[in-house]
């Protein structure tokens, strides 16, 4: 295998060039196209345009919706997509938008996102989009138009060196020179950006390749690279021994983080917390993977988490971190988390997650639904069970913690909107319904993850690792598109949905009615809340004047638009917007302007050293 | 400590800037690096001379795994292994100082491989650390020019890195 590999790879692909990789099968990098179109012709294959390639790849990914720009880099890309009609192209106002909404796609139904932009300033704004991918490894494919190669590196007009400036942002990138190449990278790209941990690819492809000829053989069906083999199956001897040490736990916990989420793993972990009946936390980024409404779920650990997810995650024995990696927002302060001695299990699929930020005792890396799958069934044949008297003790002391009540707040307000009261509500309306949330970054986001009660995987949709304001509307569009039948809403708040309002416009044209809700504060409340308790109230520039008026913008845009502002006409407002299916609805929140985020970790300090209301301040 | 960390990566364009990109975003140090095409054409390899502590080099050769295009890495540190390095070093060699410096080249078993009535270059391999010796026991006023590869390495006997 290993010999016939390389034998391949030596005789056809780099005998005529020492730096140019050639993944054709047919012909060598030095052959002349005439005779490389002779030859295919003579094996009955087609010639096609890079172009038409390119759009067949897309096919054959079963790729039904792009998310793009045009320019001129891309026209002849756009020319081929104009001539077919199995994949649907999404016209968005700004190329970040078109990552963001490619990016919701895939984060909502586990599919590849994929966009489309122009070469230069297309890259550029798209590059906020794939970083955005990129740290919560979501599976994308962006395309970008580049020069022609014979103007690569001459600053060419809407020039930019697209494979340099992502490079530290996606899984891999690609530079197509040859369009014989372009079948074969585009089978890499998708199957880097699906397996292992998932992650954006970026596929440059100059001008000249888009349109240039090459012999098209079908595409390819499997892909065999040398230097990419990611593991799936965790090695059985360390889930044995995980089993054994979490089995002999005296107060166990399990942390899990978005990884679940991304290998479709919630039905084995619901199982595993089930049997073993152990309390369980979510990351903000993998919130859904267990039911929120179970008593054995302590809500969300970190910053802005609860008092016994934190006190649970700090004082445990042993722990169970399931596809997730100690983010510096998950643990606090190192030194402090590390205070409390426990036995850590780390299931990840990628390696350098794995005592990374902590220490690991038993790494097991693998995919997490292969590593659960195995590990439920050794738990079924083992006969030790945990002992019933020391997990109740751990129980009692978890329920103290609960009982601060740490999510409560002024509940009965009448005067003002409190921004809680309106996801409270709005989880209360859509419980029981098909509904998908989005948000932006900010408090607005850190209340959705609180107080909406996730209990199934892929309904919270929001930029955990890079923390990008703007990504509410397009994630949501991008839902909308792949799951019509759903309720899709955008929690926001005026500052981040500012970043991205123009797509409301790409909203009307593509029929995708969303719901915004936007928790109106006229304050940058985030860098506001983080002012008022770090820096003395010194509010330096976080608040926003001469907004414009929501509901008229939203008007402009061709939607509807609602003001609300005060407490009793939340529910008949959101229950109003619900019944308007078929349009998107900008409903302006006008909440309280010194509301703050609590529970709250202060940065440097341990996680249990929480902040618990603004008596704490 | 100082680890020399050899890597196999496909020899495409691109794969050398992936590796020095991770070191600098990840701020590994590199304090030299070699990179060539081996006897097969389709890869490279390099050596990384990196220092840290254990957990900085756990984490850099799980980074330098996770990079594509790279098929294998060994941190040959962790085993017996051989390390050289070419240094080129021109020096003044006039006067008395130009029998010293003959002296003191063929001492470090180095060669002259260019001559003029005013300087010496000499060639010498072995590892780093007899190449650093070198310029230490040479007067520093000396040296007029130094140029040095970085160190190779390779595994002692039964060793091997190969896809």
């Amino acid at each position: 295998m290993r010999f016939q590999k390389k034998l391949r790879k030596g005789t056809l692909g780099f005998s005529s060039s020492k730096f140019t990789k050639v993944y054709t099968m047919e012909t060598t990098k030095a052959a002349p196209v005439q005779a490389a179109n002779t030859r295919a012709s003579l094996a009955g294959g087609t010639e096609l345009n890079g172009s038409d390639i390119l759009v067949k790849a897309l096919q054959a990914e079963n790729v039904k919706y792009l998310w793009g720009y045009p320019g001129g880099a891309v026209l002849h890309v756009y020319d081929a997509l104009y001539k077919q009609d199995t994949i649907q192209h999404i016209l968005v106002r700004h190329e970040q938008a078109a990552v963001h909404a490619a990016d919701g796609y895939a984060r909502a139904t586990g599919e590849v996102g994929v966009a489309l932009v122009t070469s230069g300033p297309g890259v550029t704004n798209a590059v906020t989009g794939i970083a955005t991918a990129y740290m919560d490894s979501i599976p994308m494919v962006i395309i970008t138009g580049q020069v022609p190669t014979h103007a690569i590196g001459l600053d060419a007009f809407q020039e930019c060196d697209t494979v340099g400036i992502t490079r530290p942002i996606v899984k891999h990138n690609f530079l197509v020179k040859d369009v014989r190449d372009l079948v074969d990278v585009m089978k890499k790209a998708f199957h880097i950006a699906r397996s292992g941990r998932p992650g954006p690819v970026v596929v440059d492809i100059p001008k000249d390749v888009s349109f240039k000829k090459a012999p098209y053989h079908g595409y390819p069906e499997t892909v065999e690279m040398r230097s990419y083999t990611p593991v799936r199956k965790g090695h059985s001897g360390q889930i044995r021994k995980a089993l054994q040490l979490l089995l002999a736990a005296k107060r166990p916990f399990i942390y899990t983080g978005g990884g679940v989420l991304m290998s479709e793993a919630s039905p084995e972990l619901r199982t595993l917390v089930d049997i073993l009946g152990y309390p369980c936390t979510n990351t903000l980024m993998g919130l859904g993977a267990y039911p929120a409404s179970d008593r054995k779920f302590l809500g969300m650990l970190g910053m802005h988490g609860t008092v016994e997810a934190n006190n649970a995650m700090q004082n445990c024995d042993v722990l169970l971190a399931v596809g997730a990696r100690f983010d510096d927002r998950v643990i606090g302060n190192p030194k402090h988390f590390a205070q409390n001695e426990r036995k850590i299990i780390h299931i990840d699929i990628d390696p350098s997650s794995i005592s990374k930020r902590v220490k690991v005792d038993i790494p097991i890396v693998g995919d997490v639904k292969d590593v659960l799958t195995e590990m439920l069934g050794m738990l079924r044949e083992m006969p030790a069970k945990p002992d019933p008297k020391t997990l109740a003790a751990w129980w009692e002391t978890i329920e103290n913690w609960r009982a601060r009540d740490c999510m409560k707040y002024d509940r009965d307000n009448t005067s003002v909107i409190k921004p809680q009261a309106v996801i409270e509500t709005l989880w209360n309306l859509t419980k029981d319904a098909d509904a998908y949330i989005t948000s932006d970054v900010g408090q607005h986001q850190m209340w959705a993850a609180q107080y909406y009660k996730f209990d199934e995987p892929r309904r919270w949709i929001n930029s955990g690792g890079l923390g990008t304001m703007g990504v509410g509307i397009p994630y949501a569009m991008g839902i909308k598109l792949a799951k019509p039948n759903s309720e899709v809403y955008c929690v926001t708040g005026e500052g981040s949905v500012q970043m991205c309002i123009q797509e409301l416009s790409t909203c009307l044209q593509y029929n995708t009615p969303i719901k915004v809700i936007s928790l109106n504060n006229r304050y940058l409340g985030m860098v506001r809340q983080w002012q008022e308790i770090e820096y003395s109230g010194r509010y330096s520039h976080s608040y926003m004047d001469a907004l414009p008026n929501f509901v008229k913008l939203a008007e402009a845009y061709g939607h509807i638009g609602m003001l609300i502002e005060r407490p009793e006409d939340v529910e008949p407002a959101l229950r109003e917007a619900r019944q308007l299916k078929d349009r998107t609805v900008f409903m302006d929140f006008r909440t309280d302007q010194t509301e703050n985020v609590f529970p709250m970790v202060q940065a440097g300090k341990g996680i249990t050293e929480m902040l618990l209301g603004s008596e704490d301040l | 400590m100082k680890h020399i960390i050899a890597v196999l990566l496909e020899n495409e364009p691109g794969a050398l800037s992936r590796v020095v990109g991770l070191f600098s975003a990840r701020g590994y140090n590199i304090e030299s690096l070699t990179v060539a095409p081996t006897e097969d054409p389709s890869l490279s390899r390099m050596t990384l001379q990196t220092s840290g502590s254990d957990d900085v080099i756990e984490q850099i050769t799980k980074h330098l795994n996770r990079l594509i295009e790279v098929v294998k890495v060994v941190d040959l540190t962790e085993g017996a292994y051989t390390e050289r390095e070419l240094m080129l070093v021109k020096v003044r060699a006039v006067g008395k100082e130009r029998e010293e410096m003959k002296r003191m080249a063929d001492i470090f078993r180095g060669r002259i491989i260019d001559v003029t009535d005013k300087s010496y270059t000499i060639e010498l391999t072995g590892d780093v650390d007899k190449n650093d010796a070198f310029l230490q026991a040479i007067e520093t006023g000396a040296i007029l020019e130094t140029v040095r590869t970085g160190a190779c390495g390779i595994g002692r006997g039964e060793r091997v890195l190969r896809v």
